[in-house]
């Protein structure tokens, strides 16, 4: 290797380029929010006080400062409202992430092991729903379950229930939206694990006395972790957060995260109670995303 | 002589159009070490695939231990494969590579210590149990493989190219390695190869394929000194094809057109047109006397011999190699010997 040398101006810049992005549009918001969340509440327009001006001097904003307090936080850990929207934010979203693995891994197993021609039109047919408008596909949902829809029409006309199932408005509504909606981001990164693989090393297995279930369980699966975290996490975070599909497909007593901080944003304009809120949630979900790290980090030193 | 331990009988496989093996039949005995030599595409691969159950023949059988192998998984044959690429389980150690297979048979923790521990000890991996995969070196991975496919004490160990992958040097030395452990283990192994060097060295008997089919099968001296086709005596070792009419009046011998060349004439019929294949060693060297004339257009320098390119008749050159310390140079006459048996007379090909 080369000795390190310094970098021009314009590797610089590429290389700045990515961060400042993420400064300006990540972490400036992001502090924005963490500032509100330790601001007071009041009846006014932006709702929360203090509020710094760029004609501030020092010794205002050092007073200013000095009205900071937490008792948003204090807030979040008594209201059981906000912790038992955590609590169902994740077990929904936990959820729905292992149902999407469950039906995401034999896709993605069929798609690595066809024809090799097939593939890129397998692929393409799994990213297909992206083509039309996230909301629309929700939408879409409501109509096959709402009480007079095409799913509870379907089974009176055969006979098979006399009323209406109480599908629509459900946590279970909810459940089959994120499983549908994320479905791709489970499959995609299990596709590129499986695919990955030698086929002989499941040759091997087998010709060293492995069934196809252990053959499956013994060499398939664990080489397919990366593929398994990876889809795992692209789904159970943005699950943890959705505010759309529990709007759209719950019911009222469907308690997630994102639309209680909606409430607390538009309709109680408590906007220091759900910018803290919103930090804890990030606080949350950054654990999984550090345990996944470490693992990894674990993996690599035992490579060396 | 009592049955064969492997029994391949008019084996036929096609893949879509193209035939990969017909009507292929074979033995292979109790602690053989036998090779399947041929050019890529023979059809050697694909039956080392039938008989470790990777491919179903479309007709034929194959049988172990006079058991009928068809519609048996591969999981279920007691036959082991030492994969070309190695194929070793990178999410497991060297340990539990070569334990695999222990742990599907079943066994006590002791026991599969133990086999592993002697296995390990073979192949010189003593220290390496607990190294990863990805932290062996090319030789470490090819005993690994080795390793892991004679763990379950296997009947026969199917060897798929299993030198190609390592440097010539390396290669030599592994040669004896494998010659060793088969010897050890007294396990039938069944090795496919491209390379006749390989396949002469290791092997007690070989089998040589061409286009799905079964050439000769013979010990590799037999293979080497009476190839049974034009196309053996060419793929094994280097050789002089001679052509001409057989002449059976007197001492039969093969009248070419630059002279007459001894031989033994088999059954073949008086006056039939066939090729004499007489390797380069064989051919006699003289500077003067009897024997064909001819002269040297060019040689080789090959340490042991030197390889003469011989002109002898307006555009027929033969290869005759001299031995050590005879000088030749380019354009000197030399007489070309050709003593009885020399060669081996092959019938025109139909």
């Amino acid at each position: 290797m080369s000795a390190r040398r310094r970098l021009s101006l314009g590797e610089r810049l590429v290389i700045a380029a990515p961060y400042l992005w993420i400064g300006a549009f990540f972490l400036a918001p992001m502090l924005l929010i963490a500032k509100i969340s330790v601001s007071q509440s009041v009846l006014a327009r932006p709702p929360y006080r203090p509020i710094f001006e760029p004609s501030d001097s020092l010794a205002a904003i050092w007073a200013k400062a000095q009205t900071f307090s937490f008792d948003a936080y204090r807030a979040l850990m008594s209201d059981t409202l906000y912790l038992e929207s955590y609590l169902s934010s994740l077990t929904i979203a936990a959820v729905s992430t292992l149902i999407a693995l469950i039906i995401a891994y034999p896709f993605a197993l069929a798609m690595a092991r066809a024809p090799e021609r097939l593939r890129p039109m397998l692929i393409g047919l799994a990213a297909a729903p992206f083509w039309t408008s996230f909301l629309i596909r929700v939408y879409a949902w409501i109509a096959l379950l709402k009480d007079d829809g095409l799913i509870n029409n379907a089974l009176m006309a055969l006979g098979l229930i006399s009323a209406p199932l109480q599908m629509f408005a459900t946590t279970g509504a909810v459940v089959v939206g994120i499983v549908y909606s994320y479905l791709p981001f489970m499959l995609l990164p299990l596709y590129a694990a499986l695919e990955r693989q030698d086929p002989s090393l499941r040759e091997a297995a087998a010709d060293l006395g492995a069934s196809p279930a252990q053959v499956f369980l013994r060499v398939t699966l664990p080489l397919s972790r990366e593929g398994v975290i990876a889809g795992a996490l692209l789904v159970f975070i943005p699950a943890v957060g959705e505010f759309v599909i529990p709007d759209l497909l719950g019911g009222s007593e469907t308690l997630m995260i994102g639309r209680t901080l909606w409430n607390d944003f538009f309709s109680n304009h408590d906007w220091p109670a759900a910018s803290a809120a919103a930090i804890a949630l990030v606080a949350v979900l950054m654990i999984p995303l550090l345990l996944w790290e470490r693992a990894r980090l674990a993996d690599e030193d035992d490579a060396r | 002589m009592s049955a064969p331990l492997l029994s391949i009988k008019g084996v036929s496989k096609k893949f879509g159009a193209v035939v990969a093996l017909e009507e292929v039949s074979l033995d292979v005995g109790a602690g053989e070490f036998f090779a399947l030599l041929g050019p890529s595409g023979c059809g050697k691969t694909t039956l080392m695939r039938c008989i470790a159950g990777f491919e179903s023949p479309d007709a034929g059988t194959i049988s172990l231990s006079v058991v009928d192998l068809s519609g048996v998984p591969p999981y279920r044959r007691p036959v082991n494969m030492m994969f070309q690429s190695y194929a070793l389980f990178p999410h497991l150690n060297v340990f539990e590579n070569i334990a695999f297979g222990l742990r599907r048979q079943g066994g006590t923790r002791d026991a599969i210590d133990a086999r592993v521990g002697e296995l390990l000890a073979m192949t010189q991996l003593s220290a390496f149990g607990h190294r990863r995969i990805d932290e062996l070196s090319g030789g470490q991975k090819q005993r690994v493989a080795l390793a892991r496919a004679l763990a379950p004490r296997p009947k026969m160990l199917l060897l798929d190219e299993p030198l190609a992958a390592l440097d010539r040097k390396l290669r030599e030395e592994t040669q004896f390695q494998l010659k060793e452990i088969q010897r050890l283990t007294q396990t039938s192994f069944v090795i496919v190869t491209h390379d006749q060097d390989e396949a002469l060295a290791l092997a007690d008997r070989i089998a040589v394929m061409r286009a799905g089919r079964v050439e000769q099968v013979a010990g590799p001296m037999e293979i080497y000194d009476r190839p049974a086709t034009r196309f053996v005596a060419g793929f094994v070792g280097e050789t002089n094809f001679i052509e001409g009419r057989l002449d059976r009046n007197g001492a039969a011998a093969l009248v070419a057109e630059f002279g007459r060349i001894p031989c033994e004439p088999g059954d073949l019929p008086d006056g039939a047109r066939a090729t004499l294949s007489v390797r380069p060693e064989r051919i006699g060297v003289a500077r003067e006397g009897e024997g064909i004339a001819g002269f040297v257009e060019n040689f080789v320098f090959r340490g042991e011999t030197t390889l003469l390119r011989v002109r002898v008749a307006r555009d027929i050159v033969l290869r005759a190699a001299a031995c050590h310390g005879e000088r030749h140079a380019i354009g000197d006459s030399v007489r070309l010997n050709f003593p009885p048996g020399a060669g081996t007379l092959l019938a025109e090909e139909t």
